[in-house]
């Protein structure tokens, strides 16, 4: 990667950061963790990695699609959304009120881009499978991706739709893990210890690549694994190292940022801090 | 009725899923290791490249199919109603009913008619919980035509589409000819003391009550409402009007079936007396299955008797 696009990307993600904090600022609720882990991933999915989309036709026949199966974190999905121009920026201000497009969680039929309505946790990569075994079945070059969190694989259905992927040899999927650690009610090893991850995903028939999931050099290498694999019959999948909250000094690694949105004290500092991020960015 | 024909709707739909797999090629059918008892099987026969078995893993079938679905297919998912409405309820209200997906869940082995398996697979909740998902339409088919014409017209309209087939074999009255519609109420039989609204495997036996009525100098109404919803309200206002008292038959709890739907629009639009014949809350326990539904009042002659006690 170049230093030209990794410096590109890196301004991409903090001005997805900043999105994130406004748009839970105004709606005064959501989850801003999962979502400040995400960004990068989402940005480097979003405008290197999925093919065909065109934010003028978002249903468009040929485009990859994508799950977000931790539906939760979908602030982060529409700073990603909008920054890509699936709808103005502004809507970002409208989360969570009454007549918006932007629902508690993603809702397909209201959001331009949105592949999936989702929310309920554990669903998500049956569906993706889905997809990806419809664009299979049809003859279709078409790349299906999903994001879990790692609180998430602790239901059952996610192991039921890594099975049946496997099976039926679903090459063109490619689930990440969004592993930062914490769920709702604390540290992920202490609520519902799923360790260690890689090795049963390896065992129910899928490639695993582990990455620090914000660094945009291992996300690139994960995506360039998934593209080695199409062909071969395993589906990809790409656990991910990441920070919740991460690019907010006092969000970062707190449990208790799962789900709440920043009051206007919080708010200052947040944009204070990305802000600077961002000019660090620009002026590297 | 010795001689008449009979067919358990499960047959008539793996039978149907062959004719439709012929003349649309987006159907395709999701089963989970039940396709010799749904009868899926039939389809996979025919099309073992468009059978897709998902294991013993509903929840995740239910959730394929609906991303099957946003891809331009057509899915039918089946498995037992007890698993279908039931253990993945939850699917398919968040990521099948609330998105309005294109998928045709069909269900076999609902109700008592399930007999030696007892309680645990005998689904008498399944219209109730998929008549709560708004947009959801939920059908039961009477015989063997129906059940055919039903499975046609799941394909041909675009939204989520629950439908229950029977285990058991059932008389074949309705010509090839019969013309089916989603949300239509069929009357089976003209009268005006009562009306006996029935679906699925008791509108036969409704209509035997009908006619043991008629033996008395008593003409009922018998409609078909192989529709839970959308209900024909038309043709229950209809029946409310004119016969003044409405017995409903279903192989269903009497709570949340169509029972409850003919009593609520009624007690809204047309209040009459209603008498709902069913399982009366509570669970069914293994048997033969005529056994088990005429304990539980699913016979001609309790029919009758109700549709005499008002």
């Amino acid at each position: 990667m170049t230093p030209e696009k990794k410096k590109e990307l890196q301004l991409f993600a903090v001005r997805a950061r900043k999105n994130v904090i406004v748009s839970l600022h105004a709606a005064g609720s959501g989850h801003p963790g999962g979502s400040l882990s995400s960004i990068d991933y989402l940005t480097y999915l979003y405008t290197e990695e999925m093919r065909n989309l065109d934010p003028k036709d978002p249903r468009k026949a040929d485009r990859d699609r994508f799950v977000l199966s931790k539906g939760h974190i979908c602030p982060g999905l529409y700073a990603v959304l909008a920054q890509c121009g699936f709808f103005p920026e502004k809507d970002l201000l409208t989360l969570r009120q009454p007549g918006s497009h932007l629902q508690g969680h993603p809702n397909m039929n209201l959001t331009p881009g949105v592949d999936l309505s989702t929310g309920s946790l554990g669903q998500g990569v049956s569906a993706a499978a889905g997809m990806a075994k419809g664009a299979k079945y049809l003859g279709q070059d078409i790349h299906v991706f999903a994001l879990t969190g790692d609180g998430e694989i602790a239901e059952g259905q996610i192991w039921e739709a890594l099975a049946f992927a496997a099976h039926y040899k679903l090459d063109n999927l490619c689930v990440a893990m969004d592993i930062n650690g914490l769920q709702i009610d604390g540290a992920t090893k202490d609520v519902m210890n799923m360790e260690p991850i890689d090795k049963k995903v390896e065992a129910f028939g899928w490639d695993v690549i582990k990455i620090n999931g914000h660094d945009f050099d291992d996300i690139e290498k994960a995506f360039e694994r998934f593209h080695a694999n199409l062909g071969t019959g395993k589906p990809t999948a790409i656990l991910m190292n990441t920070v919740k909250g991460k690019g907010v000094s006092f969000m970062e690694n707190q449990a208790g940022w799962h789900g709440k949105a920043p009051n206007d004290k919080e708010f200052e500092q947040a944009m204070a801090e990305l802000d600077a991020a961002e000019k660090e960015i620009e002026e590297a | 009725m010795a001689d008449v024909k009979k067919i358990a709707t499960r047959e008539s739909y793996g039978n149907a899923l062959v004719e439709l797999g012929a003349v649309n090629d987006k159907v395709v059918v999701l089963d989970a290791d039940l396709a010799g008892a749904t009868k899926t099987s039939t389809f996979k026969k025919a099309y073992p490249d468009r059978h897709f078995n998902c294991g013993i893993a509903e929840a995740n079938m239910t959730d394929v199919a609906a991303g099957l679905s946003t891809m331009g297919l057509i899915p039918f998912a089946s498995t037992f109603a007890m698993f279908s409405a039931g253990r993945a309820y939850e699917m398919v209200r968040n990521t099948i009913g609330y998105p309005h997906l294109n998928v045709k869940l069909c269900a076999t082995h609902g109700g008592l008619s399930v007999g030696p398996d007892g309680a645990s697979h005998q689904c008498n909740e399944d219209f109730g919980l998929m008549r709560t998902i708004p947009g959801m339409t939920v059908m039961c088919p009477s015989d063997d035509v129906e059940a055919r014409k039903m499975v046609f017209a799941a394909a041909e309209m675009e939204g989520p589409v629950y439908i229950r087939f029977g285990r058991s074999a059932i008389p074949v009255y309705h010509d090839e000819d019969f013309k089916f519609e989603i949300g239509k109420a069929e009357t089976l039989r003209e009268g005006t003391d009562v009306a006996i609204i029935a679906n699925g495997i008791m509108v036969s036996v409704a209509m035997e009550a009908a006619e043991k009525l008629a033996a008395e100098g008593i003409q009922a109404r018998v409609l078909n409402m192989a529709t839970i919803k959308p209900l024909d309200n038309e043709a229950v206002l209809k029946a409310a009007k004119e016969c003044g008292k409405i017995v409903t038959v279903e192989e269903h709890n009497i709570i949340g079936g169509l029972g409850e739907a003919v009593c609520s629009l009624t007690a809204e639009c047309c209040p009459v007396p209603v008498k709902r014949v069913g399982v009366p809350d509570c669970f069914g326990h293994s048997g033969d299955a005529d056994q088990v539904l005429a304990e539980f009042g699913l016979s001609a002659e309790n029919i009758a008797k109700v549709a005499k006690s008002f």
